[in-house]
């Protein structure tokens, strides 16, 4: 089956409310979509794997490094600041320099969108994993909110590997699945998403067509 | 808050909503749909609390109802509102009536604005 993602890489400006044509209410994040540039067209031939190069955001051209700033200067694309590769079957159809805009996607569609979750620092069991942690009452001391027992005595001696435990909570990339595009406004370049999204205001974000929902149409 | 989102929100913003405030008696005309029918319901109340900025502000509206009080939030931009009436003003001190949930009887009752001149 031929796979057709498409992409676009945007700047998440923040959430706000809008009311849907049933006069409901919708909780919405707007995302400034691109504009991204194609930068690269990787081919089963010559790559080894079919996918389009997107590149996106303003940069200093003098603090892109010569093997990237020579192949941009050499297709004449102006050097971005972010670059994402999207796996996708119809890359041939793209060509070098062509713009993507928030026009990509249309209102009804699904869609996964990527980004880099705020930072939470050293968290505990229950923020981090959602433990339930121990008893408020009954002779609880200075334990309220402890993992409890992580693991046996003699048998098996040790603690498991990748026992889940307090530690470094978010700034990972995290990507959420099967989002609605509520609307596209093409005029002022905003894709409005139903639902929250990785990251914070103004951070980048990838949004890509949905791996799962929605795809056979 | 981003001044496009700012802008995106002005297209949701009504401007036929009158000015009011905590204390004052609205009467708010709500769009019920019933099947394929649709008519106005009036829900008469003093305005408990008002809430939030831009396209999300919402104001709360309570009312005795059958010796129950009875409180309901609109969006103040809600297309839902066909209109809101102001009967009348409140002389109140605070921006959140909760305290008024506790009152009954000739205790529940706001007085009326005088009009500063």
């Amino acid at each position: 089956m031929a796979k057709q993602i498409k992409g676009v890489l945007g700047k998440k400006l923040g959430m706000t409310q809008v009311f849907d044509a049933d006069n409901r209410m919708v909780p919405v994040t707007v995302v400034e979509a691109g504009p991204c540039v194609v930068t690269r067209v990787r081919t089963p031939e010559k790559d080894g794997y079919s996918a389009v190069q997107l590149g996106f955001g303003q940069i200093d051209p003098r603090k892109v490094n010569k093997p990237l700033g020579d192949y941009l200067r050499k297709h004449e694309i102006t050097p971005r600041r972010y670059f994402t590769e999207i796996r996708t079957d119809d890359a041939s159809e793209y060509t070098l320099g062509q713009e993507l805009l928030a026009d990509t996607f249309e209102a009804g569609q699904f869609v996964d969108v990527t980004g880099k979750s705020k930072g939470k620092g050293f968290a505990g069991v229950m923020k981090r994993h959602g433990f339930g942690g121990l008893g408020a009452s009954h002779g609880t001391q200075r334990k309220h909110r402890s993992p409890g027992s992580i693991g046996g005595c003699a048998t098996p001696g040790r603690v498991f590997k990748g026992l889940r435990m307090a530690g470094r909570m978010g700034n990972v990339r995290t990507t959420v699945q099967s989002l609605k595009v509520h609307a596209v406004d093409v005029e002022k370049n905003l894709i409005l998403i139903k639902g929250a999204v990785p990251g914070a205001n103004g951070s980048l974000v990838l949004i890509r067509t949905a791996a799962k929902k929605g795809a056979a149409k | 808050m981003h001044t496009l989102i700012t802008e995106l929100e002005k297209a949701t913003l009504r401007s036929d909503v009158p000015n009011f405030r905590p204390g004052d008696t609205l009467e708010v005309h709500v769009r019920v749909i019933e099947g394929n029918r649709s008519r106005v319901q009036v829900f008469k109340g003093f305005v408990l609390r008002r809430q939030g900025s831009g396209a999300r502000e919402t104001f709360t509206v309570r009312k005795i109802s059958y010796s129950v009080g009875v409180e309901r939030t609109f969006p103040v931009h809600s297309p839902v509102i066909e209109k809101i009436t102001v009967v009348t003003r409140g002389d109140v001190r605070r921006a959140k009536l909760y305290y008024m949930r506790d009152l009954r009887g000739k205790a529940a009752r706001i007085r009326e604005k005088r009009e500063a001149r």
